[in-house]
């Protein structure tokens, strides 16, 4: 037993004097070629026995051909390669320890903020962003949260000094919370704690489309002074801005969608528990679904118990495109289990390579970064990882390495340097 | 009087002084007993009879004398009979084809007695302490307390009871747990307190919720609220025996009030049986006041024996006609509308006793519609009176004074007539105390019919229909309908209408005196204003009632309507309501009949058997009896139900050490100690929580109390077999354990609470020390007092039983096991070195995020640790909590498992275990191990499950795939050889509830139409609980 838990320990320590500790990574210096793995583009499909070239951060070969071109070579021979995995919707960054206020940095005061911004709050140095690494997330929409509008979301990559450093597509998307035309009971008024029908849905719907109007009005010029959050949703009229809409039910979803649509403003659904009633309309307006984890309860005791693990396959079925987001409780450090999701709808229905898709291409083009993220092809970013077997599983997704832009990227966290130290205290080096 | 007047105008500013002065007169003329001075006249006696002749009796529901006299004289009944003599002094009424029956009795009610305020106050600084001198500790605790001493007789609601039938109502203070006593008192708005109340302690009140009236945290839970008033229990006796050195009117109240009749408001069946458990453990018989849904757990009700009070309130039908809305209403809300209606019914018919009641009741005047509805859902209608009249008159041990007209009773009557439960007979008269309230005038001429209607020349057709108290009319000029309205009050008839010639809305407005003639005559005003004389000539009787109302009682709306002509109200027409089947539990995805025990054997699975043989391909195993009979390969026999696993993998079934689910409250956090209770007391079996956990694989849960306090409650470890009830589910022969808790919650770091000790971890310490030495004097005490002499012992004061420290005792004793929910190394330290210094040892950490830290402690201890696999940063104390954890523990030597302490990761935890060999490399084997046999080791049921072994239960998991694998479904999840799982059923179910929701919908829809009272859609919230839950109570 011991002798079994010093090889581990070996080859734990063997790793981690590779690679400098949780310091960014420099710019890709030589040629890397990864030679002999399964990749998976990202696109769902798949080149066994593959050869990964990359330069300067970029892709500059991805086949079966053997490549000489000097520089590292990295035999990944019956492993796996993946684009690096990416979260649409996460508040990573923005809050340290849920408990503790003074590191809570994702819920600005306000209804209709959309002129705050997650990038300015984003912590590069997090110890939540850095765990995300070991399993191959290497890229989210970091996004506030509350209110009605939260505010302005940022793409961001997980290897930096600093929040500039991280951007990799500032100010993508405006996020609003779509009212409930459902209200919950206030319990600690004595009142029935069960959702009814909320009377002033309509009326809330409203303060929203007046906001947005006033806003477009505002922006065709000839005002004097300047109005932050009209300025701030200039985006979604120009088209350089996507309208993420946080809505759930059939009811709300068909009025966010008609509202996205009368207003010209691209939209994505967020959330979409039932998007699967109304699948129809968001093929035909396009609008995409950034699913909630798989890992949920259903809504109620009545529905199919493992509807939200069938949820992803019944609206790709639809043709709806998804991906998977990230928001509820504790929803930081379970950013990391992002894979996992996609793993328990790919159990449910989706096609694995499709279910790889969810969480790589399909998350690059809901964000607006698909050019230079989300697949393995040439030219665009060396955004990667190798894992020793499918990276969707828990067994297998066991990652040696990750690329962010080129760059090899640490895979030490606060979290296995605490394993390795008390491993050292019990079993020696 | 005079002279009161005048004193009063001194003193009083006019205005004032007038008020005064009209209510003393008016109490003086109330309050004027036999023996008070008189002097606003002269004395007068009335001691004549009053003789009812030639009705029907009802004396009792099942004694009847069919043409009999009731005699009464002075408020009481002389006598009741075919052949009663009549005195001379008596006024006669013949009642001729008129009925009489006892008035009914309220025997739950809060009438005349103000419900108190809600205590101010707010924010989340509890209020640990009680607020009283004198009396007992905790404030909700009031059996002292007299419904009396603040009962204001209420006019209004006493005219709204009697003219439902009421004669009679038992009411109290409806606030706290224990209550006080309540007063039986009439609803005699003629006389005085000193005539209506019958009796001033009449029953003795409890409830399981807390007096709004103070703040006092604790309890904070339902279990609690058994603790407590079990504590109270046990108190009252210890002091009755004279064994306290202090003066606690509360307990004196308890004992001095023990004999009365015991009615406890427990709101649901599921309370109903939690109270019932309570009254068996003392020896006491509680009349429990239900919640209406009794039926769907008829015969755990039934074996309690005890007598209900149930209320006639059913839910209205939900507005279902917005879908989306309507998609939030649960099957569960949708069924209970459907069956509520049965709820008395289906008591009768299972012989449980019981009376009914208006509490509850939004409107005393649905109770008529309501109980009409119950009758036509299956009450006998002898069982509808009795539980209005003898049940709750025997329930108060009044039989001789109310709820029949035997010789010598109150004279409480109604007259009605006919069959009080017929939807035609009218309510003329509710005698109280031998005072008349007229209901319905029984000497009201009834003029409905058809009429020719004669006018300045005109002749119209005149109908008058409806109730005699709310006549309609129709008025036509050959086929051309009027617009008329008609009212009929006090022998006076006015009509009025609109000519259908008149062009300016003007009214022809008629009157008449009516006589004795079926004719109508009298004068008028036209249109025009001008005076004019009229009449009208019956043509026809009133037809037969079409019964257009019947179809509002209808289930599905279908009936009333156009009745054939002459067509009989409330037989041919309305059809039987129709119900969805019951299922165990009553609600999505139950079964209608509980699944068996079968042997069944797996052909060629593979076997992750937890034992030396590992995990062995195309294995077969044999499950006989519920148990595994043998594990091998090529086996066979005949009586087994065979089962083809190849390419699928068999093991044993999840086992979640720390689980919140199926509990219907999981803190108990008005203490720092609550080891007084127990989540057994608080099981929910119809927990759809059960269900999921199933589909997940799990077999085996502990439900943990939570985390609110160093000391929590103890444990309750279940068998998750879906349908059995809260007894079934329990795990037979597991040993017993209690929750402790450390760190922040227990702190009660994360909130704005700084008055309950311990703030610091300094503190979590001396309460566990404090306790603990605490429990060694008090055993020491019991033991001292126990080896008395009996004569000593009579000498000698008794200790107080305490169950607190009972159970204190019991985990020093090594009887009860201790799962502590904690954190951080130096905590995990300290609990180790206190339980060292007393002499036992921690079973285990739960949580136990820092184990990792000092596994080599824990494993010296013999301590185990069930943690989660991968949870951190949820707050300060888990900043250095790692998903290695569980695998350093286990290579330390550390017995290790991973736990859920979630509703919805439990019902994965095959997946968390794969997470060990993702973080920390473990072998698949010692990984699977985490989440079956390990936490069977932990919770000490190893020998019973957590691996494939001969002779242990079959408590096993088919999965499509590697259990591990994230691609894995659980197919068939069996306990003891009964499939509660099974993964074609649940998709047939699936398409079964879609089915009966449409079904119910439709009903629904259809009583809308019909115009029943709807209620907005409404989507039940049930909180999935954590460690740190504190619900509401």
């Amino acid at each position: 037993m011991k002798n079994l838990y010093k090889s581990l320990l070996a080859s734990i320590f063997a790793v981690s004097t590779v690679v400098a500790q949780q310091t960014p990574a420099s710019a890709q210096s030589e040629t890397i070629t990864i030679n002999g793995a399964t990749a998976h583009i990202g696109n769902g499909q798949v080149i066994e026995n593959s050869v990964v070239v990359f330069k300067d951060g970029k892709i500059t070969y991805i086949g079966t051909q053997a490549q000489n071109v000097g520089g590292k070579m990295i035999d990944a021979k019956g492993k796996h390669v993946y684009p690096g995995f990416i979260v649409p919707n996460a508040s990573l960054g923005l809050s340290e320890i849920d408990a503790v206020r003074p590191t809570r940095d994702f819920d600005e005061l306000g209804e209709l903020i959309p002129h705050v911004k997650a990038k300015i709050a984003y912590n590069a140095e997090s110890k939540v962003v850095e765990s995300m690494r070991p399993n191959g997330v290497l890229l989210g929409q970091i996004t506030p949260r509350g209110g009605t509008i939260s505010g302005t979301s940022s793409v961001m990559q997980f290897d930096a000094w600093n929040w500039e450093d991280a951007v990799v597509k500032a100010d993508d998307g405006i996020h609003l919370n779509w009212p409930s035309s459902f209200t919950f009971g206030r319990w600690w008024l004595g009142e029935d704690p069960g959702a009814k029908p909320d009377k002033k849905y309509a009326e809330n719907v409203g303060a929203i489309k007046d906001f947005m109007h006033q806003a477009k009005a505002y922006l065709k010029g000839g005002q004097s002074e300047k109005n932050l959050p009209y300025e701030a949703v200039k985006g979604l009229y120009d088209g350089t801005q996507k309208l993420f809409v946080h809505a759930g039910g059939k009811k709300e979803i068909v009025d966010a969608v008609n509202f996205a649509a009368n207003e010209g403003i691209k939209m994505v659904l967020v959330h979409g528990n039932q998007a699967h009633l109304v699948a129809d309309l968001l093929v035909k307006n396009k609008v995409p679904v950034v699913l909630d984890r798989s890992h949920r309860n259903p809504n109620m005791d009545d529905e199919d118990v493992r509807l939200a693990y069938k949820m992803a396959k019944i609206l790709i079925d639809k043709d709806v495109m998804v991906t998977i987001g990230m928001e509820g409780q504790m929803e930081r450090m379970n950013t990391r289990n992002i894979p996992f999701y996609a793993g328990t709808y790919a159990a449910y229905g989706v096609p694995k390579e499709k279910a790889v898709e969810m969480i790589t291409l399909n998350a690059a083009k809901v964000l607006g970064i698909d050019a230079d993220y989300g697949s393995l092809e040439t030219g665009k970013s060396a955004t990667l990882f190798i894992s020793e077997g499918d990276a969707l599983d828990m067994r297998t997704n066991i990652i040696s390495h990750a690329f962010i832009q080129g760059r090899e990227v640490s895979l030490e966290t606060h979290q296995t340097k605490l394993w390795k130290r008390y491993m050292g205290k019990y079993h020696g080096k | 009087m005079l002279t009161l007047g005048l004193l009063i105008q001194f003193n009083q500013p006019m205005k004032q002084k007038l008020l005064v002065l009209g209510f003393l007169l008016s109490c003086l003329t109330v309050f004027s007993q036999d023996y008070f001075p008189k002097n606003d006249g002269v004395k007068t006696t009335n001691n004549n009879y009053t003789a009812f002749t030639n009705a029907k009796i009802y004396v009792t529901p099942t004694q009847i004398i069919e043409n009999g006299t009731l005699l009464i004289q002075n408020g009481k009944v002389v006598n009741a009979g075919a052949s009663v003599s009549i005195p001379q002094n008596a006024t006669v009424v013949n009642l001729e084809g008129k009925q009489i029956y006892p008035s009914f009795i309220d025997i739950y009610s809060g009438f005349g007695i103000a419900k108190p305020k809600r205590a101010s106050g707010g924010g989340r600084s509890a209020q640990y302490n009680g607020s009283r001198e004198g009396y007992y500790w905790n404030d909700h605790i009031m059996p002292e307390a007299h419904g009396v001493s603040s009962f204001k007789f209420d006019s209004k609601k006493a005219g709204e009871l009697v003219k439902a039938g009421f004669g009679a109502v038992n009411t109290h203070l409806e606030d706290g747990i224990m209550r006080g006593t309540s007063m039986l008192v009439t609803l005699n708005d003629k006389d005085g307190d000193e005539t209506r109340i019958l009796d001033q302690d009449a029953a003795n009140h409890l409830s399981f919720r807390k007096s709004v009236a103070s703040r006092q945290s604790y309890p904070t839970s339902i279990m609690g609220g058994m603790a407590l008033i079990r504590q109270v229990y046990h108190d009252s006796k210890w002091y009755a025996n004279g064994n306290s050195d202090t003066k606690d009117r509360s307990l004196e109240a308890v004992a001095k009030n023990k004999n009365l009749p015991q009615i406890i408001d427990a709101g649901s069946a599921a309370n109903a049986l939690r109270a019932d458990k309570i009254a068996n453990e003392f020896g006491m018989n509680f009349i429990i006041k239900g919640g209406g849904d009794e039926y769907a757990d008829i015969a755990a009700i039934k074996r309690t024996n005890a007598s209900f009070i149930v209320p006639i309130k059913f839910p209205a039908a939900y507005d279902v006609s917005d879908p989306y809305a309507a998609s939030m209403v649960e099957l569960s809300q949708m069924k209970h509308w459907n069956h509520a209606p049965t709820n008395p019914g289906v008591l009768a018919k299972n012989g449980v006793q019981f009376a009914l009641t208006t509490a509850d009741l939004k409107s005393t005047k649905d109770f008529k519609s309501n109980l009409m509805k119950a009758i036509k859902h299956g009450l006998d209608e002898t069982k509808a009176l009795e539980a209005l009249t003898t049940v709750p008159a025997r329930l108060l041990g009044k039989s001789n004074m109310i709820g029949s007209l035997n010789k010598g009773s109150i004279a409480n009557f109604l007259i009605t007539s006919g069959d009080i439960f017929n939807k035609k007979t009218t309510l003329h008269e509710n005698w109280v105390q031998g005072n008349k309230n007229v209901i319905n005038n029984m000497n009201v001429k009834d003029i409905r019919g058809d009429y020719d209607l004669k006018i300045v020349g005109n002749t119209y057709s005149l109908k008058l229909s409806g109730e005699l108290s709310k006549l309609k009319s129709e008025v036509k000029k050959d086929t051309v309908k009027m617009a008329s309205k008609v009212t009929y009050k006090d022998g006076w008839l006015n009509l009025f209408y609109i000519p259908f010639d008149e062009k300016e809305e003007r009214f022809v407005r008629l009157t008449a005196a009516i006589g004795d003639s079926d004719n109508l005559s009298g004068n008028g005003t036209l249109a025009s204003g001008s005076l004019t004389n009229w009449s009208a000539t019956k043509t026809a009787d009133k037809e037969d009632d079409k019964s257009g109302k019947d179809g509002k009682d209808g289930v599905d709306g279908k009936n009333g309507g156009k009745g054939g002509k002459g067509g009989k109200a409330g037989s041919t027409a309305d059809k039987d309501p129709v119900l969805m089947p019951l299922t165990y539990p009553n609600n999505a995805f139950g079964f209608k009949t509980n699944p068996k025990a079968e042997n069944l054997l797996f052909k060629n699975a593979t076997v992750w058997t937890n034992e030396a043989e590992g995990i062995m391909e195309s294995a077969d195993v044999l499950v006989k009896n519920g148990r595994i009979a043998q594990v091998g390969k090529d086996l066979s026999d005949p009586s087994a139900k065979v089962i083809d696993a190849t390419g699928k993998h068999l093991t044993s079934g999840v086992i979640d050490e720390h689980s919140h689910i199926a509990a219907a409250s999981i803190n108990e956090a008005g203490h720092n100690n609550s080891a007084e209770v127990t989540i057994e007391d608080v099981i929910e079996a119809n927990d759809i929580g059960i269900y999921r956990n199933l589909s997940g694989g799990v077999t085996t849960i502990q439900i943990l109390h939570g985390s609110a306090n160093p000391i929590g409650g103890r444990s309750a470890i279940l068998k998750l077999k879906w349908g059995e009830d809260a007894d079934g589910l329990l795990f037979k022969g597991a040993p017993k354990y209690i929750k402790f808790a450390l760190g922040e919650n227990v702190k009660q770091s994360n909130w704005n609470s700084f008055s309950r000790f311990p703030q610091t971890r300094m503190g979590v310490e001396q309460v566990f020390v404090d306790n603990f030495t605490r429990a060694r004097e008090y055993e020491a005490k019991w033991k001292a007092y126990n080896g008395l002499s009996k004569k000593a012992k009579a000498r000698a004061k008794a200790p107080r039983y305490d169950i607190e420290m009972e159970t204190m005792v019991e985990i020093l004793n090594k009887e009860r096991f201790i799962s502590c929910h904690s954190y951080v190394q130096s905590e995990i330290n300290m609990l180790m070195k206190v339980a060292e210094q007393f002499d036992f040892k921690i079973q285990t950490f739960t949580h136990i995020l820092e184990g990792y830290k000092v596994a080599d402690k824990m494993k010296e201890h013999g301590v185990g640790g069930s943690t989660f696999s991968d949870w951190w940063a949820y707050k300060y104390e888990v900043n250095d909590a790692i998903p290695y954890n569980g695998a350093i523990m286990h290579s330390a030597g550390v017995v290790t498992a991973f736990n859920s302490d979630d509703a919805e990761m439990s019902r994965r935890l095959n997946q968390e275990a794969a997470k060990a060999i993702k973080y920390g490399g473990l072998s698949e084997e010692e990984a699977w191990k985490f989440v079956t046999l390990n936490p069977a080791k932990l919770l000490q049921i190893d020998d019973k499950v957590g691996s494939i072994k001969v002779g242990k239960h079959a408590d096993l998991v088919l999965w499509s795939d590697h259990p591990m694998s994230i691609y894995a479904k659980a197919e068939k999840t069996i306990i003891e050889g009964v499939t509660y799982f099974d993964s074609a059923r649940d998709e047939q179910l699936n398409k079964d509830i879609l089915k009966e929701r449409n079904m119910l919908i439709n009903m629904m829809l259809k009583a809308k139409n019909s115009g029943m009272k709807t209620q907005p859609p409404k989507k039940k919230v049930k909180e999935d609980f954590h460690c740190d839950t504190v619900e509401q109570f």
